[in-house]
């Protein structure tokens, strides 16, 4: 008795929403030709973006200087040569076998490998090392290199704006193999990637990403968008992945949000590699055989992509609540909106999907090898041409009031994100009352002699000040040594003495 | 219609047995002046900070030269910290810092808000479990109260979205400094000099509870530590740090250890809560955490990611205070994903605690490097007489350890 309940139940549910559904019937059997509607504008407005002031002439990131390339041949560390090196400059790395992490922590270095007759300079974590490369300056750029055994990333970036990461054949270098992460404006492409135990491509927490012509390939997850803004995947090759495409909101992160997403233009083939992802990450959840995998992001475009042979589903949709790994987070928004699903290419999707799968399918009397599957909650999301699907979870889904992406290009920046702009006034107070008031007031000694000595020392001689400042020497017996400031910059250094001398109190 | 795409996995361990801590201290008797003084409030801004229009104090520090990612301040090593609060005036800090030193706040008049945020002990206490006026102990431990301005929440569990907001907790519970409103209120207003303190401090306001807690988290908010030789490498001085100093920031941040994914620079903290499943004190239960704040089992055990600035200054580590020393925090992460959750208890560990299995001179090396995040330029000076007359209790919290 009970079990034909809950069959009356779903059969109810059913019908109801045939009716219901039924009127929007007519959508369902129309047929759009994508050329003729209008484009998808884009989510991105570069006039509109605060984070974009102007840089000025008199920015000290601006000063012009003889920018060196320094060489690296096989038997030197590379990293040594990252430590002479200084913002504007090249380094060459000469083919050969190099075992060490190198880390860039300064802006505007370009790190490219320079190949010859094939040949890469091959860093080799041995299986020991932790990551390849990591990076934090700005306008970092990586190119050409071979990546192989290292147990964390091949390439990982920690803020960083402007990042150019390009030609670089990735292999088992642990858990990602390219890793952007918190940047704005970067590019990814033409990186062959595989072997990766998570994503081999991952942008995290990022704004204004382009990611394409990439091949990834035998990886959990091919490429991952999470948390992230603004981001384009196009003409990516992704084969034999756990997951191919990923966009995604995780919760538990400071930044909460995963919008404006364009999927387009890639192969996303056979991606049924079982998955060997760790256990207690998120994609070790994925089930073999997913396409594109949407969680919780919003406005994600899907495009013109060729989704062939995924056996779970071509294109899957979901919610947080449908996703057990998932933690809580009151301020992350849980449901997947506004996704759009243009014309794609769909063959043979499905033909062996998940027994959860199965179950929904269900529920609207269904038993096909699904191409797209929606589960979960989550409002605005369309399609177009859906007679061409074979689909599951998309009632709810209206036609599409675009059918393309051709005004939206790209992404990234025309021009790079620049510092933030600081006059040389403020400069000089900003580190006067951040760093030098640790050790120095205006009247009576702290640990260093007062301003008010200084002053009389140094009148109308800023840069006596910036020099002394730069290199310091022992002068007072009683005073400890004061250590030098040179990082502070020549510029930064100077408006410290005009600071300093300004000062009435 | 439930459908669980993401596989579930319970860890069974035993948890793992601590050992007492032991810390010896070496006490300085400060002597206190016994003759009365009258009180004036500072009409400068504390170090750090510049005083502008409005009679306001703004904080000044060298990441304001830097932007982040979505305005959040987390990053790298040029990356703008996170939003903070400033604006309180010279005097209502200089308020702030009578009040946080004067046991006048307690119920029994034995305890100050430093006895639990020492300032030579990091504005910690070295405890476990703090000692509250009469005597009984904390739940948690007492966190540091460098850079609160930074922070979007407090308490282990997250459950105060101000500063206003989690001075109640402290001031009234029974376990901490035990006063009742209405007490506090009559003993600033019978003292011969706060309520004059209190007019020049807030001359549009009466003597509240509210200006108490403005005071007070204007004081918290003026202690920042943000010139360690960790901030000096990262706005440029690759000398600052050793070479082992550096190798351990590279594991820090590496995607092998992945501290930085959390404990993110330039606070190092991003500011959320995740659930590592760190053992607890023997004879003690479980704590669930924020799972009791926000309702939700997967947060069973969820603690607020601390700040790791000053770190090496705040032992013993956790919220119950597992670990007296930074390299065995380091070799818990290493140890296995919930290694140390209680057996029959499912907790939804983070996905970033897995099997790292750092070797020992990393853990050596993550160890070196947390110890370069101390700075305490910018400690205020402690008062030597307070408006009460009382002594000033929080060197006497030292001895009794």
């Amino acid at each position: 008795m009970k079990k034909l309940l809950v069959l009356l139940l779903i059969l109810g549910i059913a019908f109801v929403g045939g009716v219901y559904f039924g009127k929007q019937g007519e959508q369902t059997s129309r047929i759009t030709n994508s050329q003729n509607g209008s484009s998808f504008v884009g989510g991105y407005n570069a006039e509109s973006d605060q984070t974009l002031g102007a840089a000025t002439a008199d920015s000290p990131q601006e000063v012009e200087r003889q920018a060196n390339v320094l060489q690296v041949k096989e038997g030197e560390k590379i990293q040594d040569a990252v430590r002479l090196a200084e913002p504007g400059d090249t380094i060459q790395v000469f083919p050969g076998q190099y075992s060490e992490t190198v880390y860039v922590d300064k802006d505007d270095i370009r790190l490219i490998g320079v190949i010859q007759e094939g040949a890469r300079a091959t860093l080799d974590g041995k299986g020991e090392l932790n990551d390849a490369i990591l990076y934090s300056g700005n306008n970092f750029v990586v190119e050409n290199f071979k990546i192989i055994g290292y147990k964390g990333n091949a390439i990982m970036g920690q803020a960083g704006n402007n990042f150019e990461i390009r030609n670089n054949v990735i292999a088992d270098t642990g858990v990602y193999g390219i890793f952007p992460q918190l940047g704005k404006n970067g590019i990814v492409e033409h990186n062959v990637v595989s072997g990766i135990e998570d994503a081999a491509i991952y942008i995290g927490m990022s704004d204004n990403i382009h990611v394409a012509h990439n091949y990834v390939f035998d990886s959990v997850a091919g490429i991952e968008i999470e948390n992230s803004r603004h981001a384009i995947v196009e003409d990516n090759y992704v084969h034999n992945n756990t997951g191919g495409i990923l966009a995604f909101i995780t919760p538990g992160l400071p930044i909460k949000t995963t919008y404006d997403v364009i999927i387009r233009n890639n192969f996303i083939d056979s991606n049924n590699h079982p998955n060997f992802g760790a256990p207690g990450s998120t994609v070790s959840g994925i089930p073999a055989g997913t396409g594109i995998l949407v969680m919780a992001a919003d406005d994600v475009i899907i495009e013109n992509n060729i989704i062939s042979d995924n056996k779970t589903a071509g294109i899957l949709i979901t919610d947080h609540a449908n996703a057990a790994e998932i933690t809580f987070d009151k301020d992350s928004d849980p449901n997947p909106d506004r996704v759009a699903i243009l014309n794609n290419t769909m063959l043979n999707n499905g033909y062996d999907t998940v027994k959860e799968v199965k179950a929904l399918m269900l529920t609207e009397l269904k038993s096909v090898s699904p191409d797209i599957v929606a589960v979960g909650a989550g409002e605005g999301s369309c399609i177009i041409n859906r007679h061409r699907y074979k689909t599951v979870g998309i009632k709810k889904y209206a036609d599409c009031d675009f059918t393309n992406t051709d005004d939206v290009i790209t992404y990234a920046l025309a021009e790079p994100v620049p510092p933030r702009v600081i006059d040389p006034s403020e400069r000089g107070k900003i580190a006067y009352l951040g760093v030098c008031a640790g050790c120095h007031s205006y009247t009576g000694r702290l640990i260093g002699p007062s301003v008010v000595e200084i002053k009389e020392i140094y009148k109308d001689n800023p840069v006596g000040i910036a020099a002394y400042i730069a290199n310091p020497i022992k002068k007072r017996d009683n005073f400890p040594e004061m250590p030098p400031q040179a990082y502070l910059g020549g510029d930064t250094l100077l408006a410290v003495g005009e600071y300093m001398l300004s000062r009435e109190d | 219609m439930l459908i669980v795409l993401f596989r579930e996995i319970v860890y069974r361990t035993f948890v793992v047995a601590l050992c007492g801590l032991v810390i010896i201290v070496t006490v300085k008797a400060e002597s206190v002046a016994a003759e009365s003084a009258t009180f004036e409030l500072s009409s400068d801004c504390p170090r750090g900070f510049e005083l502008v229009a409005g009679n306001k104090c703004e904080l000044r520090t060298l990441y304001q030269f830097y932007s982040s990612t979505q305005n959040r301040g987390v990053g790298g090593t040029h990356t703008a910290l996170p939003p903070h609060r400033d604006g309180f005036s010279p005097q209502q800090i200089d308020l702030g810092r009578l009040l946080f030193f004067d046991p006048i706040l307690s119920g029994n008049q034995k305890v100050s808000c430093a006895s639990c945020h020492q300032p030579k002990r990091g504005f910690s206490d070295g405890r476990a479990f703090s000692v509250g006026a009469n005597g009984s102990l904390s739940n948690r431990s007492a966190p540091t109260l460098w850079n609160t301005a930074f922070l979007s929440s407090f308490f282990w569990d997250a459950r105060a979205n101000s500063l206003e907001e989690q001075l109640v907790g402290p001031l009234f519970s029974p376990n901490e400094m035990a006063n009742l409103p209405q007490q506090l209120i009559e003993s600033l207003e019978k003292n011969k000099d706060y309520p004059a303190l209190f007019a020049a401090a807030f001359p549009k306001q009466q003597l509240s509870l509210n200006s108490v807690y403005t005071a007070l988290a204007a004081f918290q908010t003026s202690l920042i530590s943000l010139n360690s030789r960790y901030d000096e490498y990262a706005h440029g001085n690759h000398d600052a740090l050793n070479e082992q100093e550096i190798a351990g920031f590279n594991v820090f941040r590496s995607f092998v250890a992945r501290c930085a994914e959390c404990h993110t620079p330039p606070l190092f903290t991003n500011n959320q809560v995740a659930v590592i499943g760190t053992p607890e004190p023997s004879g003690r239960g479980l704590d669930i955490g924020a799972e009791k704040i926000f309702g939700s089992e997967k947060l069973k055990g969820a603690f607020k990611v601390p700040s790791l600035r000053n770190i090496a200054e705040t032992a013993p580590y956790m919220h119950s205070g597992g670990f007296d020393n930074l390299r065995d925090v380091a070799e818990f992460y290493t140890k296995g994903r919930g290694h140390a959750v209680p057996e029959g208890v499912k907790m939804q560990i983070h996905w970033h605690i897995w099997e790292p299995n750092l070797q020992g001179h990393e853990l050596d090396s993550l160890a070196a490097f947390m110890r370069t995040l101390s700075d305490s330029k910018f400690t205020p000076e402690v008062p030597h007489v307070l408006p009460s007359g009382l002594p000033l209790v929080h060197d006497e919290a030292l001895q009794e350890n």
